[in-house]
């Protein structure tokens, strides 16, 4: 048993940390395709609208690789977490189902009207089916969320004669006070995704002296936006995400620190190794007294360490869980440094000559993938060794009749599978960015978003 | 309550195969009715707004059953493991062929999608077919409310037990004659020139074949499973349904016939949805049906979430449920017409 969980744990934490590859990318570009064709329609000027159809196709390519990797994610609840499913169903499976029917839908239907009706609808049900985009999007996330609360912080159900849970307070679960927080930092984590996207394209082209005006505009855009989305992501979201864990699961909050003793004016670690066979930290540079003011908002605060508590309670991966939290956290920093110089230098009109900080910004588009990635690790990690907090460990979760044999075959052809889709979206992203935008003139003579082959 | 949630899996079941059931068979005529690029176009300008919509019916429907019938997804999917996953493996072969052949123009790379697309599309009716053959016939369900099945053991539905024996391999090659039929008549319907005229033919054909199928099916279930009939002739519901697409069928022949295109396809809509209505009228309240001991099968009774979570579902799931409808119909009407041969741009030319 614990033989095949391993593979479906694996398998699962694959598979959805490919999918959200991609929806952190369409929903952050969701945002700023509105942002874009929004000031289109604002200034009249054509080159928003160029822009807009520029990334409205980089969008289309995404979102297909989102949709065929999501498709997987919710059968997998079933086919490698069946006990899960069975015993917590009567809760999850309502926003699981809500999801479908309510952003789902949306999503795939407006998507078609975005990507192939630019020219049968006009251009302000254009702009209408990219705001019922951005909501159907962002709104999949807010279930997903839910559903991830719920196995965070379970609220809002009753546990049945046969060891079931059951939805008893509907709004209480899906208003989990947890999800709330959660989703305002996921989304704002996620439009940093587009926003460092954006930006980087914008600031290739300027390299390369390409596509004038719309690089100017993604550049802008993306500078602009990425730094906003920054700031939130560490205050007030992140914050708020801090302290969520230090009172809901302040084993986690020890073991993300790497914290084994407990005690007041708590540090926290800039750098160091969790030395969990001799229970402290290796090589620790610390700032004095900050995680208590972070978890508590009190520098004085008594943080509790992982000694304290039972060791059948602690995460599973304590290593995986520090070494997550801290690049999170580490690249949360420098993505508000290197957005605020870029902001200031634009305000002051220099950003275009800057040939090193845009350099800096091509090459820095990967680390909010990197970072979202590894707060996902945190949170998930986090978690251990619970798969529903206080309620439902991991171990009694995956299905009973499924052998690894089954797994690790399915695995590999994930794997396979994903590696070959997932070069071959890179391979094609690079072939639109070297064709860039296509221009109004061209557009309208022989359709919306048509790859403009001569 | 459990049979409004019943009844509501199951149509939404019978919704996405109908829906995604045109695409499905679009796909796997895809290299025989479109010879030339922007031929292959048309076709997938033709079911490129609606494939994912349709698809989301799937999804839904999934929703569905986590929501009511938690123990019947948990277990059918865990059961019916590799036979779903690569089920998976196919949709996302399928999806992604559409979208990634537009972006390059050229020969090896568009035919390489272009055939991965109805290999995919050829493939996954015969997997879905297979899996509701399991369902009819019966599977290895355990005391505790679990199974496990292999891809294959005997081959013989009356032996060891695989999720792949004649019989539902019958039911998949049924699910793919119908669903290649089905995609057919919408490709006549949707189409202008060659295209329209070859599906008109491939239609003439597939009719002939999934009558064929069909009757060796009936006989086959006949045969395994000697309660079936008789509860289908004692249940109203069930029988009605069955004359619904057995004039349903008949009718979209004739329609056909008359080219009349959009008649035709409808009718052939209706005839899923009569077959696997009837299937469902027959069956219920069994989901998951035990070969061995029918009084340990998964059923809509004893297999549901609680009460509080069925009562919840049914005041905000109708609303999505309308919405669902309302978005599919604007999309129709959005994209109503013909697609004529020159109006593939989209898919990667012009
Ligand atoms: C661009 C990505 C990104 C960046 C820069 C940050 N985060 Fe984050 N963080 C996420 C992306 C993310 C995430 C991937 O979106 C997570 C995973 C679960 C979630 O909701 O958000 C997350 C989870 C997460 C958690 C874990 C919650 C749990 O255990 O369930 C905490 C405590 C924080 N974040 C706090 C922060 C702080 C204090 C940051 C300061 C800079 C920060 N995050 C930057
Ligand atoms: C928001 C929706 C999500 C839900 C409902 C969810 C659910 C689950 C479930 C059911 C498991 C298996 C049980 C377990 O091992 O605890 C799991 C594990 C995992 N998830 Fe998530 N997950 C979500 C999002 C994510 C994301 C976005 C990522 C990564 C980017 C992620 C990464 C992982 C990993 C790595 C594991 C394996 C952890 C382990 O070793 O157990 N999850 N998640
Ligand atoms: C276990 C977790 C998850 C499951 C079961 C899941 C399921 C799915 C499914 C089925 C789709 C395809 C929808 C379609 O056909 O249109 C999808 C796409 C999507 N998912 Fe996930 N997902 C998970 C994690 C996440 C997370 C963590 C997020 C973000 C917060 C997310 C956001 C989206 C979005 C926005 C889409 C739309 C397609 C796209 O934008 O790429 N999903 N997901």
């Amino acid at each position: 048993m614990s033989d095949s969980l391993f593979w479906h744990r694996l398998q699962f934490g694959f598979t959805i940390t490919f999918h959200y590859i991609f929806p952190q990318l369409t929903m952050g570009l969701a945002l700023l395709i509105v942002v874009l064709k929004g000031m289109g329609l604002r200034t009249g000027n054509s080159a928003w609208h160029d822009a807009a159809r520029f990334w409205t196709r980089l969008f289309g390519l995404s979102f297909a690789m989102g949709v065929v990797t999501g498709v997987p994610m919710e059968f997998q609840f079933g086919t490698n977490w069946g006990a899960f499913t069975a015993r917590t169903g009567g809760v999850i499976g309502q926003t699981l189902a809500m999801e479908g029917i309510f952003a789902f839908f949306l999503e795939s239907s407006f998507v078609a009207i975005l990507l192939w009706g630019e020219k049968r609808v006009g251009p302000r049900l254009h702009f209408a089916a990219a705001v019922a985009l951005l909501a159907g999007s962002w709104l999949s996330g807010y279930f997903i969320i839910v559903t991830n609360s719920f196995m965070q912080h379970p609220v809002g159900h009753a546990l049945a004669a046969d060891g079931t849970m059951q939805i008893a307070r509907l709004a209480e679960f899906v208003f989990n006070p947890w999800a709330v927080v959660q989703f305002f930092h996921n989304q704002a984590a996620a439009t940093v995704t587009g926003a460092f996207v954006v930006a980087a394209v914008g600031a290739w082209w300027t390299l390369r002296g390409e596509h004038a005006e719309v690089a100017q505009i993604s550049l802008r855009t993306g500078v602009v936006a990425g730094l906003v989305a920054s700031m939130l992501v560490a205050f007030p979201t992140g914050h708020a995400q801090g302290r969520m864990v230090a009172e809901h699961q302040p084993v986690t909050l020890a073991a993300m620190e790497g914290r084994f003793d407990s005690g007041p004016r708590a540090a926290m670690a800039l750098v160091g190794q969790p030395n969990v066979a001799e229970r402290k930290l290796d090589n620790p540079i610390e700032l004095p007294a900050i995680l208590s003011w972070i978890a508590y908002g009190d520098f004085s605060a008594n943080v509790r360490g992982l000694n304290s508590f039972d060791e059948r309670d602690w995460p599973t991966n304590i290593e995986l869980l520090y070494f997550g939290f801290h690049i999170m956290v580490g690249l949360g920093t420098l993505f508000i440094g290197l957005m605020a110089l870029a902001s200031f230098l634009l305000w002051r009109g220099q950003l275009a000559h800057q040939r090193w900080l845009l350099w800096a910004l091509t090459l820095a588009f990967p680390f909010p993938f990197i970072a979202n990635t590894a707060g996902w690790m945190a949170a998930e990690l986090g978690r251990q060794p619970w798969l529903v907090y206080g309620l439902m460990r991991t171990a009694e979760g995956g299905s009973p009749t499924v052998h690894s044999g089954a797994t690790v075959f399915t695995l590999l052809g994930f794997a396979g599978l994903y590696f070959v889709l997932g070069v071959t979206f890179l391979a094609l992203v690079a072939v639109e960015i070297g064709h860039g935008p296509r221009l109004s003139h061209v557009v309208s003579a022989s359709g919306a978003s048509t790859t403009h082959h001569a | 309550m459990q049979t409004t949630w019943f009844t509501l899996a199951a149509l939404m079941l019978a919704v996405y195969v109908v829906l995604d059931g045109f695409d499905f068979g679009a796909g796997a005529l895809h290299l025989w009715v479109a010879r030339t690029d922007s031929e292959r176009r048309q076709v997938l300008a033709a079911i490129g707004p609606f494939w994912d919509g349709n698809e989301v019916w799937l999804v839904a429907g999934g929703g569905v059953l986590f929501l009511a019938f938690p123990r019947v997804l948990a277990s059918g999917l865990s059961g019916f493991y590799l036979g779903v996953i690569m089920l998976l493996w196919v949709l996302i072969l399928r999806g992604i062929a559409i979208e990634f052949r537009s972006h390059l123009e050229d020969r090896m790379w568009r035919m390489f999608w272009d055939t991965t697309f109805a290999g995919a599309s050829l493939l996954a009716p015969v997997l879905f077919g297979a899996v509701f053959g399991n369902l009819v016939r019966g599977v290895p369900l355990q005391a505790d409310g679990w199974f496990a099945l292999s891809l294959f053991e005997s081959w013989s539905p009356r032996g060891a037990l695989g999720l792949l024996d004649w019989y539902t391999i019958a039911a998949g090659l049924l699910a793919l004659a119908a669903t290649a039929h089905h995609g057919a008549l919408f490709l006549a319907w949707k189409t202008d020139g060659p295209v329209r005229d070859r599906s008109q033919r491939a239609a003439e054909r597939l009719f002939v074949a999934v009558v064929l199928l069909w009757l060796v099916l009936t006989a086959l279930t006949a045969g395994l499973r000697p309660d079936f009939f008789p509860t289908l002739a004692a249940r109203p519901l069930a029988w009605m349904a069955t004359a619904v697409f057995v004039v349903a069928l008949a009718a979209s022949a004739a329609a056909r016939h008359r080219a009349r295109d959009l008649a035709a396809f409808v009718s052939s809509g209706v005839f899923l949805m009569g077959l696997l209505g009837a299937t469902a009228a027959t069956v219920f309240p069994v989901m998951i049906r035990s070969a061995s001991d029918p009084s340990m099968s998964l059923t809509a009774l004893n297999a549901s979430s609680g009460p509080a979570p069925l009562a919840y579902g049914l005041v905000w799931w109708p609303v999505g449920l309308v919405l669902a409808i309302v978005y599919v119909a604007v999309l129709f009407r959005l994209h109503r017409g013909r697609v004529g041969p020159a109006d593939g741009g989209e898919y990667g030319g012009g």
